[in-house]
């Protein structure tokens, strides 16, 4: 409808004032950067320290040579940002880049070359990978156009969850791998579209935040290496290589052929959130997909090399990435980047929180060394935009920086507890000398976190990077040969065992045994203070045949199979009473750290531990047996979790409770499903009191309360 | 290619027929005619896509348009739209709320 004349504004800048290269334009806003469509035409805003010229490049979409280049008027300029709006585009059918001129002088740090089409850091939605594995044509000498996005997706009522970190439950996943196996059954197989027809099942299974491998523009062909056993392509299959941060990746959209691959994303997160379950996303602000002094120029190094990247003094790029190029994520122009993006991420696409790779980077200085108060640290934990978002640090990174309870936190921060997952694991297969330690962990890791509290830990066994679950109770080794790496790349120190066989079985006993391990893991993780992490899969026992770093393989080693919901019901079972478990006792999920207090009303300590003899922990180094009792806020009811990792079953006495209390079986992994677990409330009144008797490598659950308890 | 666009009522049911092409360049149009179609006051907004060979987003936002202007209680329906049209509909979520019919 058009307004009537008298509430018409006349806008001045809807008009041009200049023409270059026969399309009319006028200077443009320096803010926002990148191309957003304003009153008649589009301006287009790209920041560059010494550049001494730039141009823009238009192109009509899909064809090759550019139909127009136009170099922005010195007049333009303001400060080191060039602005222009161009009139009469459509918006919908053009791509653009910039072409900066300028020094090539490397040991200075520069290296501008203005034959080279550079795409904008900032563009919404980049096009020339639209379509997952489709070989592209390398012969063109602009690979990733930038798009203009219209930002006007119908969100509706859509409000952020705002779920307490305390209460979640995350499931680490990659947006293709979920449902690319043809067993997935979903109308578009690999894709955001296909993810959210996966939803029921996330619903069910009882997660309440899914934490994307990146989302961010990658480039899954830029792996040159091949199966030397098939001769396949590899791929980069996870996409810890960013080519554009501001835009969804087009080959995980079904739409994105369409360039619509914004709104099929948001129409997933809005219908999530609708399913009650947040999302996270894993960004990579450490490094780019430029490389080195050998790797492309994409972007960033072709508009200010020296800002956007960490230069030795001789201009080399250093490398605390192990990826071959640094972000200079400390430098002023860099962090107001970094945060630019992540402020698009929550406010267009009302996502909920980040997973920030290898994010001890991002507390270096810009010549790499480690800062006691890292301004951007600082900056995204006070942004405004960010405030209620999840801040989750993989607080280590590839030039020896390990800050696990260290992380700068600003009372925000929390971080991949990677000491939580080396410990379980080793008690799991039964190391001596490990119940002191995994007692510190299962209860929040005070050690790490005291002034934090306990949803600074995200607790995990598995995660995209190492083994499955299923894979940590059935390889002692890692058998990378699929890589191409000669088996070299990978982590070595994975703390797993093979319960008596390397890799598959028919073996019943062993097969029996492996299943029990994983049952432990879960009963152990879902049990713990912090925030536990479950890895896509492992509630059936998916399987990678021993590959602890699928990186590169986009193929059944990866994939979600949908046939072992059913093959593994039982361990699919026990995981979703688990996650119900937890939910439905708050003393799990305390965000303050135990103190071994009595509580006033039962008469019980918060935490107490014990062993075969109730109120009698052993410590010892051959001890292989620990028990945890809890009786928190917010709840009437007492969980006992005993955990045996030794190969001999042993009596527990079980402490005694007050007020006509008695014990209640909930769950005991050593005995056989359906047996191993029930549902919370109808949990079974154990016979014999006093006494259990827990099998060899089992973990057993009790829930003291009132007989007649409602639940 | 152009779009064509008509206009009628059918009982209770405004009908908009497009063919052509669903762009930036021809998105207008349909606006102009969804403007007026919500304007009838019928209960069912019927927009026949069969004649439509391509759809950019400009289309889909012309949906979401239409779902903006129409009252609460109008379904819209969205009938014989071509595989690929109503696929890009059906994965940018609009099949939720608008209903998506084969004739």
């Amino acid at each position: 409808m058009t307004e009537p004349a008298s509430e018409q504004v006349l806008r001045v800048d809807a008009y041009p004032t200049h023409e270059v290269g026969g399309y009319r334009v006028r200077a443009g806003k320096p803010f926002p950067f990148g191309a957003n469509v304003v009153p008649g035409g589009v301006s287009f805003s790209v920041f560059s320290d010494q550049a001494t010229s730039m141009t823009l490049v238009l192109y009509k979409r899909g064809e090759p040579e550019p139909t127009a280049e136009l170099e922005f008027p010195q007049e333009f300029r303001t400060g080191s940002v060039f602005a222009m709006t161009v009139f009469g585009l459509d918006h919908e059918n053009i791509e653009y880049g910039y072409r900066a001129d300028g020094p090539y002088d490397p040991v200075t740090g520069h290296r501008f070359d203005a034959r080279q089409v550079l795409s904008d850091p900032y563009a919404r939605l980049i096009a020339g990978r639209d379509v997952w594995g489709v070989e592209p044509d390398r012969s063109r000498g602009y690979q990733y156009r930038s798009r203009v996005c219209l930002q006007d997706f119908d969100w509706g009522d859509d409000t952020p969850l705002g779920i307490p970190a305390e209460d979640l439950v995350v499931y680490e996943t990659h947006v293709r791998g979920f449902t690319r196996h043809p067993s997935s059954r979903v109308t578009a197989p690999g894709t955001f579209a296909g993810l959210r027809e996966k939803i029921p099942y996330l619903k069910e299974l009882g997660v309440n935040c899914i934490e994307l491998l990146p989302v961010f523009e990658f480039d899954e062909s830029d792996n040159p290496r091949s199966n030397p056993e098939t001769g396949e392509k590899l791929f980069d299959y996870w996409g810890y290589n960013t080519v554009s941060f501001f835009a969804p990746k087009a080959g995980y959209a079904a739409t994105g052929r369409y360039g619509m691959q914004g709104d099929e994303f948001r129409t997933l997160i809005k219908d999530l959130h609708a399913a009650g379950i947040e999302v996270i996303l894993d960004v990579v602000f450490n490094h780019t997909a430029e490389g080195n002094e050998q790797g492309p120029t994409i972007s960033f190094k072709g508009l200010d090399n020296a800002t956007y990247y960490m230069l030795t003094p001789e201009g080399y790029y250093f490398n605390f990435s192990g990826t071959g190029n640094t972000v200079n994520c400390n430098h002023p122009v860099v962090r107001n980047y970094v945060l630019d993006c992540l402020r698009h991420w929550v406010a267009d696409y009302h996502v909920d929180g980040f997973r920030f790779d290898l994010a001890a980077i991002l507390g270096r200085d810009l010549d790499g060394t480690p800062l006691h108060n890292p301004p951007l640290l600082e900056l995204l934990a006070y942004d405004p935009v960010l405030r209620h978002t999840k801040l989750i640090a993989e607080a280590w990174d590839a030039g020896g920086l390990y800050e696990v309870g260290n992380f700068p936190a600003y009372g925000r921060w929390a971080e991949w507890n990677g000491k939580y997952r080396d410990t379980v694991r080793s008690f799991l297969k039964g190391d001596p000398g490990i119940t002191g330690d995994l007692a510190t962990r299962i209860a929040g890791s005070p050690d790490l976190y005291s002034s934090r509290g306990t949803s600074a830990s995200v607790n995990f066994l598995t995660a995209h990077d190492g083994f499955s679950l299923a894979d940590l109770v059935s390889y002692n080794d890692k058998h990378n040969e699929a890589n191409g790496e000669g088996n070299n790349d990978g982590g070595n120190d994975n703390a797993s065992w093979n319960c008596g066989v390397e890799g598959p079985t028919d073996d019943p006993g062993v097969n029996a045994l492996r299943t029990r391990q994983m049952k432990n893991a879960m009963a152990i993780l879902l049990t713990s203070q912090g925030v536990p992490m479950l890895l896509s899969g492992d509630e059936v026992a998916r399987t990678q045949q021993g590959n602890n770093n699928t990186y590169c393989q986009d193929n059944e080693l990866s994939w979600f199979d949908w046939d072992l919901v059913d093959e593994n019901s039982e361990l699919l079972r026990f995981t979703r009473e688990m996650i119900a478990f937890r939910k439905h006792h708050r003393e799990l999920r305390s965000t303050a750290h135990p103190t071994g207090q009595l509580r006033d009303s039962l008469g019980l300590p918060d935490i107490s531990w014990h062993g075969e003899r109730a109120w009698q922990p052993d410590w010892s180094p051959e001890s292989r047996l620990l028990a945890v009792a809890r009786c928190g806020t917010g709840d009437d009811d007492v969980v006992y979790v005993a955990m045996n990792s030794h190969w001999e079953a042993h009596d527990l006495e079980l402490p005694a409770l007050p007020g006509g209390r008695s014990w209640h079986l909930f769950a005991d992994t050593g005995a056989e499903a359906p047996h191993d677990i029930r549902t919370p409330g109808g949990e079974l009144e154990l016979e014999n009191a006093g006494k259990y008797l827990i099998g060899p490598r089992s973990v057993v659950i009790l829930v003291g309360r009132t007989p007649d308890a409602e639940f | 290619m152009p779009l064509s666009v008509s206009l009628s009522i059918e009982g209770d049911t405004t009908v908009i027929e497009l063919a052509g092409e669903l762009d930036a360049k021809t998105a207008p149009d349909f606006h102009q005619t969804i403007e007026k179609a919500a304007g009838h006051g019928t209960s069912t907004v019927e927009i026949r896509m069969a004649g439509v060979g391509y759809m950019a987003s400009a289309g889909l936002r012309s949906l979401v348009f239409a779902q903006q202007k129409v009252a609460d209680h109008v379904t819209i329906k969205v009938v014989g739209a071509i595989e690929p049209v109503s696929r890009t509909i059906r994965t940018a979520g609009l099949d939720r709320s608008i209903v998506l019919s084969d004739d």
